[in-house]
Formats: structure tokens, C-alpha cells, sequence
């Protein structure tokens, strides 16, 4: 197992690898925002919480797909579906690599761009909580998205379209979560668990999805 | 075709597509003339009772939004049942029937959208409240969408059967998840000035035109369901023919 | 009144043509599936077994 998490992390680390692609898109998506509301730097810090939720989240949809892609050009998604570890727990061990690879970037470079968005230390340390606790459930979520996709003659784009509705409660209270710790009257710690409830309860259902996905998408 | 006189003799018998499309033959008329009839009544009722004081004449569109978003609802249960069955049973008629409660599903859940917010123009004066029952049936509608777009993508039957069933369960488990989450958030964002329907008790002036109207649209559905079902199982027929007519051909 | 009408009216309307859409579709589905399927068994093709109709 150990020995799956350290391949897929080297896999995705190197050239050629997602990991680089989508936090480039994230900031990208984020620099993108000044453009469109204008640089009001007051108007920027209110939106900043939410427009670094989204921006996260469109860049953790973006390297879904490649989730089960490789092991499907390779043949090495025969091989998975056959050994003896349930494959529940490959593909579990799979989206904990991907989101070491993918997901924890994100939530690592989320200061530096709450910073060109005129946050607040507090704000900007609320958010990195967040993310660090919401981004595993788009992984897991989306794990059972990218299973989907193997069966796609080609995947892609509906992919996101299919998790996207999925993954609503994750920002939702995210974001709420990340405001709460900067606006007064809203508690902190309500939103956090229930993000952190969530996580966990995909970490269960989605590895079980995917699984079942990846056996009916490679019949 | 010879099999009219087949009888279905128990719930597995519904196995047997061939029985399923005799039987849906028989079914369908009757279902088809009661749901003009309850229509008809309903229609009636609807314009016949009174307004109300309150809302005046908009509480006319409640009789058509209440069902809709009923059945956008049931459309979804009646998938995952569906769903289930295809995945724990593997019923043959399990994934035709997931698959062609979707369209319909997703036209009712449209239906509930339109009037939804031709009702929020006179009442709430404006299109589109993010209201967190609006909002929920809105990411109802998306997940229609993504499983009809999924459908369509999938080449192979059978497959797409069981993908989609596993994504149409795993919506299923999040639909909870998703109205707490939009209820959360909207007592979050807007402070309580929304006017809400279900706080106080309904008339039953107004509920006998509801519940007949609520009757009409479910046998709509059924009626709309059978039907789609039967077709979607001359469809395989015709494809499993053109196989097997081109083996043919290959062969000799 | 007659504002709130035209909503009414508008509402009706909506659910004549999704309801009609719905029908239309399954009801010519129907029907140009019917027309293959005699088309193919006119030509001679016959199912392997009454019950084999889903792959």
C-alpha cells in the first residue's frame, strides 16, 4: 500500500505529471478575479474566502480524470481489479496520493494568493483550514467521477459536470467555515465540523462508488 | 406478436422483457384515459375554486408547481430503486427504467423550476430568490442533466447502466446532504424575510385541486414511463437484430 | 389582477409544452421504433428466443 502511495505520488510529481497543471490553474483563476470585479481592495478581501474555495475547487476537478487514466492505458487497472486487497482500499490509498499531489498544493500556495486578495492574516489562516479539510472530500467524491470516466469513451469535461452538483455541500460550508472565523456573530466551529463530517463520510462512500464504477466500467 | 395471451403470473415474471411489453401494451390505454380523466377533473378544480385572499390568483400556479416538484422528487426515487435493482438484482428492466425516468424526471424538475419563479415574479418580485428550496430542486435539475448527458455519451448499454446507477445512488445518499447544506446556507445569506407556503395550514378548498392535480401528474408519469420503457426495449430489440442480421451477412 | 393573470396563464402554458414535449417525444420514439422493428422482421430477421430482447 505504501508502496502504491509512494508510486502514484512520484508519478504525478513528475514532468508530465498534474500536480504542476492545476495549481497553475489556480492561480490563474484567482488572478483572474481582480480583472473581472475591479481592484477595489475592500470589495477584494470580502470575496477573497469564497473566490479561493472556487478556484481550489475548479482546480481539483480539473486533475480528476486522470485519477484512473494512466492505469487504464497501461493495463495496470486489470491488474488492480484482480489482486487480493479489496479495491476499495487501492482506490482509497489512490485518492489519498492524488490528493497529496494535487490537493495539499492547493491548500499550501492558498496564503500567497489570500495575500494578493488583501485578506487578513485571520481570514487567510481560516481558509487554509478549510481547504486542508474540504479539498479530501472533492477528491473522494470525484474518485467515483474519474471511475465514471474510464467507461467514457471520452471523459473529460462531463466529469466535472457530473461531481460538480456532488460536491455543493463541501463549499458551502467551507466557505461558511472560513467566513465565520473572520465575521463576528457566526460561530467558527459548527461549519468546520460539519465540512469535517462531510469529509469523512466520503472518505467511506466515495472509495466504495469508485469501486463499484471501476468494476462495472472495465466488464 | 403471439404473446398477448401470456399472463404475468408474479413480480419476477416482469423479468421477461417480452411479458413487460405485452403487458405495457395492455396497461397503457387504461393508464392513458386516467390520466385525461383526472386531468380533466383537475383542471376543473383549478379553475373553479376560489382565490385565495392572500395570494389572489397566483395561488393557481401552486397546483401545478406542488406536483412538479413532487415528482421531481419521486422521478429521482423511482431511479434509485432503479438503480438498486440494477445493481443488487441485476434486473433486466432495472436500468431501462432508470434510464428512462431521467428525461421525464428532468422535464417535471424544469416544470418545477419555470413555475417556481412565475410565481416568485408577483409574489416575491423576482424571477430567481436563492431560495433554499429553489436552490435544491436547481441542483436536482443539474444531476438530471449530468445523468441524461452520461447516458448519451455511453455507447454500450449495459455499462452505462451500471455506472450510471452507481452515480444516481451515490446523488441519491447526497440529496440530504445537499438540502441541509442549501438550507444551512440560506439561513446563512438572507435574513427570514421570505414569505414561506408551508408555514401555515392549507385550505382544503385549495387541497382537493392540489391532491387531484398531484394524482394526475404521478399517472402522467407512469403513463409517460411505461411507454418510454417499452420503446427503449425495441430499441435494444432493433439494435440486438442489426447485430445479429450483420453476423448474418458476415457469415454467409 | 391581470398581471398576476398573464403569471397564471404563463404557468399553465409552461406546463401544456413540457407536457406536450414529454408526450410528443415518447409518443414519435415510439413510433419510429415500432416502424423499424416491422421493417426488420419484414425483411426476414428474426430474435434468437422470444425473451432475448435486452443484451
Amino acid at each position: 500500500m505504501t508502496a502504491l502511495f509512494l508510486r502514484d505520488l512520484k508519478l504525478a510529481t513528475r514532468a508530465g505529471g498534474g500536480a504542476l497543471t492545476g495549481i497553475l490553474f489556480f492561480l490563474a483563476v484567482v488572478a483572474v478575479v481582480p480583472f473581472g470585479l475591479g481592484p477595489d481592495l475592500k470589495l477584494l478581501a470580502r470575496v477573497g474566502p469564497a473566490m479561493l474555495w472556487i478556484g481550489a475547487l475548479l482546480a481539483s476537478l480539473l486533475g480528476l480524470e486522470r485519477l484512473f487514466q494512466a492505469e487504464r492505458e497501461d493495463g495496470a487497472l486489470d491488474v488492480m481489479l484482480m489482486q487480493e486487497t479489496p479495491l476499495v482500499f487501492t482506490v482509497f490509498i489512490k485518492c489519498l496520493a492524488h490528493w497529496t499531489a494535487s490537493g495539499l498544493p492547493l491548500v499550501l500556495v492558498s496564503p500567497l494568493l489570500g495575500l494578493f486578495l488583501n485578506m487578513e492574516p485571520q481570514a487567510i489562516g481560516a481558509t487554509m483550514l478549510t481547504l486542508l479539510a474540504g479539498t479530501p472530500a472533492i477528491t473522494l467524491i470525484g474518485a467515483m467521477g474519474a471511475a465514471v470516466a474510464v467507461a467514457l469513451p471520452r471523459g473529460g469535461l462531463l466529469v466535472s459536470i457530473l461531481v460538480l452538483p456532488l460536491v455543493v455541500p463541501v463549499l458551502i460550508f467551507g466557505v461558511s467555515a472560513a467566513y465565520a472565523a473572520v465575521e463576528d456573530p457566526a460561530p467558527f466551529l459548527p461549519p468546520f465540523l460539519i465540512l469535517i463530517a462531510i469529509t469523512l463520510f466520503f472518505a467511506v462512500i466515495g472509495p466504495a462508488a469508485a469501486a463499484v464504477a471501476l468494476r462495472a466500467a472495465s466488464e | 406478436m403471439s404473446d398477448r395471451s401470456l399472463a404475468i403470473r408474479s413480480f419476477t415474471d416482469l423479468a421477461n422483457p417480452t411479458r413487460f411489453v405485452a403487458l405495457a401494451g395492455r396497461l397503457l390505454p387504461w393508464l392513458a384515459g386516467l390520466t385525461a380523466v383526472l386531468f380533466a377533473v383537475g383542471l376543473t378544480l383549478c379553475f373553479t375554486t376560489a382565490a385565495d385572499y392572500q395570494q389572489g390568483e397566483t395561488v393557481r400556479i401552486m397546483y401545478i408547481h406542488v406536483p412538479a416538484a413532487w415528482l421531481s422528487m419521486m422521478g429521482y426515487s423511482v431511479m434509485a430503486a432503479s438503480a438498486l435493482g440494477t445493481l443488487v438484482w441485476r434486473h433486466p428492466l432495472a436500468d431501462v427504467a432508470a434510464k428512462c425516468a431521467a428525461p421525464i424526471g428532468a422535464g417535471f424538475t424544469a416544470l418545477a423550476l419555470i413555475t417556481g419563479s412565475l410565481w416568485g415574479k408577483p409574489m416575491w418580485g423576482t424571477w430567481w430568490v436563492w431560495d433554499a428550496r429553489l436552490t435544491s430542486v436547481f441542483i436536482l435539475f443539474l444531476m438530471y442533466l449530468g445523468l441524461i448527458a452520461l447516458n448519451r455519451a455511453m455507447d454500450d448499454a449495459g455499462r452505462a447502466a451500471k455506472v450510471s446507477a452507481v452515480l444516481i445512488l451515490v446523488g441519491f445518499v447526497n440529496i440530504p446532504i445537499i438540502k441541509f447544506s442549501v438550507d444551512w446556507w440560506n439561513t446563512l445569506h438572507q435574513p427570514a424575510s421570505v414569505l414561506r407556503l408551508g408555514g401555515s395550514a392549507i385550505d382544503p378548498e385549495f387541497l382537493r385541486p392540489l391532491l387531484v392535480m398531484a394524482l394526475a401528474f404521478t399517472c402522467l408519469f407512469f403513463t409517460l414511463h411505461l411507454a418510454a420503457m417499452r420503446t427503449e426495449i425495441w430499441r435494444r430489440r432493433i439494435a440486438a437484430m442489426r447485430r445479429q442480421a450483420a453476423r448474418g451477412a458476415a457469415s454467409a | 389582477m391581470s398581471a398576476h393573470l398573464a403569471y397564471v396563464a404563463a404557468s399553465y402554458g409552461a406546463a401544456l409544452i413540457i407536457s406536450a414535449g414529454l408526450i410528443g417525444w415518447v409518443v414519435l420514439d415510439a413510433r419510429a421504433r415500432r416502424r423499424e422493428l416491422k421493417a426488420l422482421e419484414d425483411a426476414g430477421i428474426r430474435r434468437r428466443s422470444a425473451g432475448g430482447g435486452a443484451p
